[in-house]
């Protein structure tokens, strides 16, 4: 499996060419990447302030004065939903960016130093790895208290595990790989083989991970400010509008709820779609 | 056999301890002091001292550690600040309909995913694996609870063929006498038509809902173990000698193929324990996922803490079960 940066460089200059013959990584980029561009903008391109109520215009069905419609103080979906991008994009690459972080050091020191340091590492990790995973977040979440650093906080502890054992692997891999016991033999330190020499060349499979998981994350804080234990109002976050819409959704008022969930379908669909293109230009077996 | 079980068995033991530290750490730095809940405001001072050196929360950390896992093993969960019952009586009460939820939810997901995914094998490259591989992308990225709420909408609203959200049950229809404790299957054996009828119409949404959900990851995986077996050496050989093409793929190839679909199996059961948190809560289902949502919102650590206990148990109780099954379908794991 060629996994070294270099290859990914020499499979991004074939890019466009690539994109043809694999519309739906193709698709998920642009959504990805489309979304991203409507999240930056939409301040300027939202027509309502997503904090603003209107009482007299409560509940209104879509109508192409409020595009996807008005909630229970009247707010506009479209605006909430658009500023919600920032807000759930943010949480979901915070998460895995801290994750990333936390679980490929935890799993680089246990596969380069091996013994003790590798076995308490990792039996630690099993530990964490050993409860099922939205219940551990909802824990952290719960106890912590609900406000969105915790929720990015309590996401990415879960996956750490995650991080740590994949990158451990590449780690046992390459350790003992030609390169490495070059540099060791003209005299570079540990640190600099890690950081120098190891880590540009086991991060193509976390990066795959890594794509894969903001899916999940955004998926995870949906759901935990969905139950209160994330986001609070009036932040526009999509699983909070989703909540909202709860008891009216037997009244009828349906679009209080679909457009926030909409939003978080596309963008974890988005995200599955990059992360499967990928692991299967890494993995052709896959194909 | 037996030795292999009691290895594992044994094995268990560091990780369940470790777990407890995580769950007994994680509730001694929740925000709020317990004491707030277990007596009145107007309480005074003195009171308020006793009754915390009455619950020990005045001992050292260690000393209160120790007890807690004492207690744990005795099958002592300590009592909910809320319910004011012990936690382990709330849990086993609740386990029941939290148990019948997942469990029509797998079935259902396994009856339909194990085939999809044979068939978009089989049929590589053909509409059926393009459809198979369209719904595992939404499966897995539309959300439980958004699902849950679409479907209530078009199957309540729109159609009225189900009931609104109402729990295991309706309001008004008696549940059926217990002999298993799932009201379907009950009401089944009771011949409480009305029962059956009520329940079956309850249970419906929230299962599809978690079965559409678990299905994915399931359907995904089959095709790729499946491809593998159909691949290898053995089913060419299969072939060469002349089999069917039936028997090939389910003689040969599937039983081959059957194992990481198993491993997966456990893995979305453990997905399946956090999207019944959220279902449960859209469907008014009084399950462990509503206990312990209660139990968050209202600060009650021994709640929150043997629910986590609870559920990590059973995850890795079903890990550890399907290591024997390993151990039993496939001799070469045989030690």
């Amino acid at each position: 499996m060629p996994t070294s940066l270099p290859y990914m460089r020499e499979k991004a200059t074939s890019f466009f060419h690539w994109c043809r013959r694999n519309p739906v990584t193709a698709l998920g980029f642009g959504i990805i990447l489309g979304l991203g561009i409507l999240g930056i903008l939409a301040p300027l391109i939202a027509p309502y302030d997503p904090y603003a109520l209107n009482p007299r215009e409560r509940m209104q069905a879509p109508s192409w004065n409020h595009l996807f419609g008005t909630g229970i103080f009247g707010e506009d979906i479209f605006s909430r939903v658009l500023h919600g991008i920032r807000i759930d994009f943010g949480i979901g690459i915070g998460a895995v960016v801290i994750g990333l972080f936390t679980g490929s050091t935890v799993g680089i020191i246990a596969g380069y130093y091996g013994g003790k340091i590798d076995e308490i590492f990792m039996r630690l990790m099993d530990i964490v790895a050993a409860f099922p995973g939205f219940i551990l977040a909802m824990a952290i979440a719960g106890v912590l208290g609900p406000s969105i650093p915790n929720l990015i906080i309590a996401i990415a502890f879960v996956n750490v595990p995650v991080y740590a054992r994949l990158s451990r692997s590449r780690f046992l891999v390459i350790r003992n790989s030609l390169y490495a016991m070059a540099a060791r033999g003209v005299g570079a330190s540990d640190f600099r083989i890690l950081t120098w020499h190891l880590l540009p060349n086991s991060l193509a499979p976390i990066f795959v991970q890594s794509t894969l998981q903001c899916g999940w994350a955004i998926l995870d804080a949906a759901g935990l400010s969905f139950i209160g234990l994330g986001v609070h109002l009036p932040t526009p976050e999509w699983g909070v509008m989703i909540g909202l819409g709860v008891p009216r959704i037997i009244t009828g008022q349906w679009w209080i709820s679909f457009f926030p969930g909409l939003a978080i379908a596309v963008t974890v669909m988005g995200f599955n779609l990059i992360g499967d293109g990928l692991q299967d230009l890494l993995d052709p077996k896959r194909r | 056999m037996i030795a292999f079980i009691t290895r594992r068995l044994l094995l268990l033991v560091p990780v369940l301890l470790g777990v407890t530290v995580v769950t007994f750490t994680l509730t001694r730095i929740i925000p709020g002091n317990p004491i707030d809940l277990m007596v009145s405001p107007l309480a005074s001072a003195e009171t308020r001292e006793r009754i915390a050196e009455n619950a020990g929360l005045n001992d050292p950390l260690w000393v209160q550690y120790f007890r807690y896992i004492g207690g744990v093993t005795r099958g002592d969960f300590g009592d909910s600040f809320v319910t004011d019952q012990p936690v382990l009586a709330d849990l086993t009460s609740r386990f029941m309909p939290t148990f019948e939820l997942t469990l029509f939810a797998m079935l259902l997901a396994v009856i339909l995913a194990v085939p999809l995914g044979i068939a978009s094998a089989v049929w590589r490259g053909t509409w059926i694996d393009h459809v198979s591989r369209l719904l595992a992308v939404f499966g897995v990225a539309m959300p439980v609870f958004w699902v849950s709420l679409v479907a209530i909408y078009v199957f309540f609203f729109l159609l009225n063929w189900l009931p609104a959200p109402q729990g295991r049950i309706g309001v008004i229809i008696t549940p059926p006498a217990t002999i298993t404790g799932l009201y379907t299957v009950d009401a089944l054996l009771t011949g409480d038509w009305k029962a059956l009828r009520s329940s079956v119409q309850s249970i419906v949404l929230p299962a599809s809902v978690l079965a559409f959900a678990a299905m994915a990851p399931l359907a995904r995986m089959t095709r790729a173990s499946m491809i593998e077996a159909l691949d290898a050496d053995y089913t060419r050989a299969a072939r060469a000698l002349g089999l069917s093409e039936r028997s090939v793929v389910f003689r040969h190839a599937l039983r081959n193929a059957i194992l990481p679909v198993i491993t997966m199996i456990a893995i979305v059961y453990g997905y399946l324990l956090g999207g019944v948190v959220l279902v449960e809560n859209v469907f008014a289902w009084p399950g462990l996922g509503r206990y312990v949502y209660n139990a968050i919102a209202s600060s009650d650590y021994p709640a929150l803490q043997g629910f986590i206990l609870y559920s990590t148990t059973a995850y890795v109780l079903l890990f550890l079960l399907v290591d024997i099954l390993y151990v039993i379908l496939d001799p070469r794991v045989r030690i």
